[in-house]
């Protein structure tokens, strides 16, 4: 029952990881940029639902839309100011300017919340199940996450595949020109990326703090790590490489915590990671690039 | 001088600069008109400058984006501080002091080529994720590790203290999370800059070399390369070596300016292997005295506006992104090219003034 328990909670922490790798994974395949800032979008999503919740005592599903919204500008807003300015400068140049996007929002959430952690009360009202006379007990909000991942991931996929809007993101992923000259709107297509990923993210940070309530201006920086890892492990560019390299990474961590040592979790996840892309160097869904001369 | 080809005076004319800065900070401080603060963070620039020069190398020369660089300093800075404390008390200082820059240096450096084996096999983003997992790893292992030395020889753990089975006489060296306290203090700012100096040499040669030549060929065209006979492993993993090497050298000098030395996410952790990338993006890819530039300007950018307190950082942040867009966005560029305000045509301008003087 303890192996089941753990596989539960890996679970639930791996489908946090695959919303936020979500965000990464398609800003990279339309962008082809790393948007390290996307870490810090989910803490400034936990903060929102936290002040809405406990400051000003709006229902939970409320405070989530509030902070849907408000990330989804934000998104908009950072994509417009920093980003889209260096469209066509190096890579290198974007990854910079995106680091200083995720420090600019650390300090304003340090300015603005302070640098004490908050307890975060967890959006899920519900106690959860309990199976096999009591032996397995799984709580309300890993049921919570793992289906919001579900939903998310498939409503996602249908998005891209059966949509105008969706259609045309995986236009501008494919060929960037090429979809100009078909009448696409590139930078409305890249907003609308940026925007989705930062409404996913703001739902990721929500989660993630129902299960680890300890929320500070810090706390998206290391999850946002380990699901742009997530991201690489799946394949980056690709949706269902996003929730199988979350769900994947997420039941590693759990179980390495469990059975091998706490403090080595993360060396043991980052050590499979290396093994995976050592076997298949573009990740396990990615696509191999054939170069040409 | 005027024999001399353009990028040795260029390199001469960095190393002067570097002398001159020298001159005037030590100066400063023993006339007191540095702040402390100030005079604490004069070795750590000269280590941060290590080890941007030494991403330098990889990212401008090699071509590839790594994110680990901070745990070569990690695996640099805590074999020199094991060994020195290792042998505090038989060995006298400045023998030791050398011996351990070798040691960081050449553990930093066969780090960098066993990580390069497989990590080079990658490209790209995947490439700087797996450099990235890396430090990481390394970060996370040298947290867990216990070291005791006592009659009987080495104690290795990775669960606890007590697990050592340290006989009474024994001493612990590495003590998990809390790393290795009471370091030698023997890093000093004329060390630093000394090693400073020395990297820029190695590098400005090794660039210009039968070998540099080569790892830049590969980075410009690998295919072309490949297609005239050059034996790309073998370059990548000389480049990348070395590189990590130099990273080496940097956290020798950090560990040995510390009494305590412990490894966090902010000082050898991905915070901080990001915080050297943003030095040699700014300072110019591929620039090595303009890595030297943005590190001291950046590290010393904070401490300057400490009079703004809690805004300094937040005024860091505003500050990197502007700088960015103004270095590198096209519409920003073609701007300034229109008006006049590039470096290049800033710099003739000044020049032009000086002649007419």
């Amino acid at each position: 029952m303890g192996f089941l328990t753990y596989l539960i909670n890996g679970l639930s922490l791996g489908s946090v990881y695959a919303i936020i790798a979500l965000g990464y994974t398609m800003v990279y395949g339309i962008a082809k940029m790393l948007n390290f800032a996307h870490g810090d979008v989910i803490m400034i999503g936990a903060y929102l639902v936290f002040m809405c919740m406990s400051n000003s005592g709006l229902p939970a599903v409320v405070s989530i839309v509030i902070a849907i919204a408000c990330c989804t500008v934000l998104g908009i807003i950072i994509e417009k100011i920093a980003y889209k300015p260096l469209r066509k400068a190096t890579n290198l140049a974007v990854l910079i300017t995106a680091i200083g996007v995720s420090y600019f929002l650390q300090n304003m959430a340090l300015l603005i919340f302070g640098s004490n952690p908050v307890s975060f009360t967890s959006v899920i009202n519900w106690e959860g199940l309990s199976l096999a006379g009591g032996q397995l007990k799984i709580t309300g909000n890993a049921i919570v996450t793992i289906i919001t991942c579900l939903v998310i991931m498939f409503g996602l996929m249908w998005f891209v595949k059966n949509t105008k809007p969706g259609q045309a993101m995986r236009a501008v992923s494919e060929d960037k020109d090429a979809a100009t000259l078909m009448g696409i709107n590139v930078n409305a297509t890249i907003s609308l990326t940026f925007a989705i990923g930062s409404g996913l993210a703001a739902i990721a940070g929500a989660l993630l703090c129902s299960s680890y309530p300890n929320l500070n201006p810090y706390t998206g920086s290391m999850p946002g790590i380990k699901a742009f890892t997530a991201a690489v492990f799946g394949g980056i560019g690709s949706i269902p490489g996003a929730l199988i390299g979350g769900l994947l990474l997420g039941i590693i961590e759990i179980l390495a915590k469990a059975y091998i040592s706490s403090q080595l979790a993360d060396a043991i996840v980052f050590a499979v990671l290396i093994i995976v892309l050592l076997v298949k160097p573009t990740g396990i869904l990615g696509k191999q690039i054939k170069e040409k001369v | 001088m005027k024999n001399l080809n353009k990028s040795t005076q260029k390199l001469i004319i960095s190393i002067l600069v570097i002398v001159v800065l020298y001159i005037v900070m030590a100066v400063m401080e023993s006339t007191g008109n540095l702040s402390s603060l100030m005079s604490g963070l004069l070795v750590p620039v000269c280590a941060y400058s290590l080890v941007a020069i030494g991403l330098n190398l990889c990212v401008g020369y090699l071509g590839e984006l790594s994110l680990g660089h901070a745990g070569f300093m990690c695996v640099g800075a805590f074999t020199s501080a094991f060994f020195s404390k290792a042998y505090a008390n038989t060995i006298p200082d400045v023998p030791r002091f050398i011996l351990a820059l070798l040691i960081g240096t050449f553990f930093a450096a066969l780090f960098g080529f066993l990580i390069a084996i497989p990590v080079l096999r990658l490209s790209g983003d995947y490439l700087a994720i797996v450099t990235l997992a890396f430090g990481e790893i390394i970060k996370n292992v040298i947290n867990v590790l216990y070291v005791g030395i006592d009659s009987n020889g080495l104690h290795v753990s990775m669960k606890d203290m007590m697990s050592l089975g340290l006989e009474p006489d024994g001493t612990l060296l590495v003590n998990g999370a809390q790393g290795i306290t009471g370091t030698p203090r023997q890093a000093t700012f004329l060390i630093g800059v000394l090693l400073v100096i020395f990297a820029l040499v190695v590098t400005f040669n090794f660039v210009n070399s039968r070998t540099g030549r080569a790892v830049k060929a590969i980075r410009d065209n690998q295919i072309a390369a490949e297609t005239v006979g050059l034996p790309i492993t073998k370059y990548k993993l000389i480049a990348f070596t070395i590189s990590a090497a130099i990273a080496g050298v940097g956290g020798v000098l950090y560990a040995h300016n510390i009494n305590s030395l412990t490894a966090t996410t902010n000082n050898f952790g991905y915070n901080m292997s990001i915080m050297i990338l943003v030095y040699v993006v700014l300072g110019g890819i591929g620039n090595f005295s303009g890595s030297l530039i943005a590190t001291v300007v950046l590290t010393m950018l904070p401490e300057m506006l400490r009079g703004l307190s809690n805004y300094r950082m937040l005024i860091y942040s505003i500050v990197l992104i502007a700088l960015m867009l103004f270095n590198w966005a096209p519409d920003i560029l073609k701007f300034r090219a229109d008006h006049g305000l590039t470096s290049k045509t800033i710099l003739g301008k000044i020049k032009k003034t000086k002649e007419v003087q």
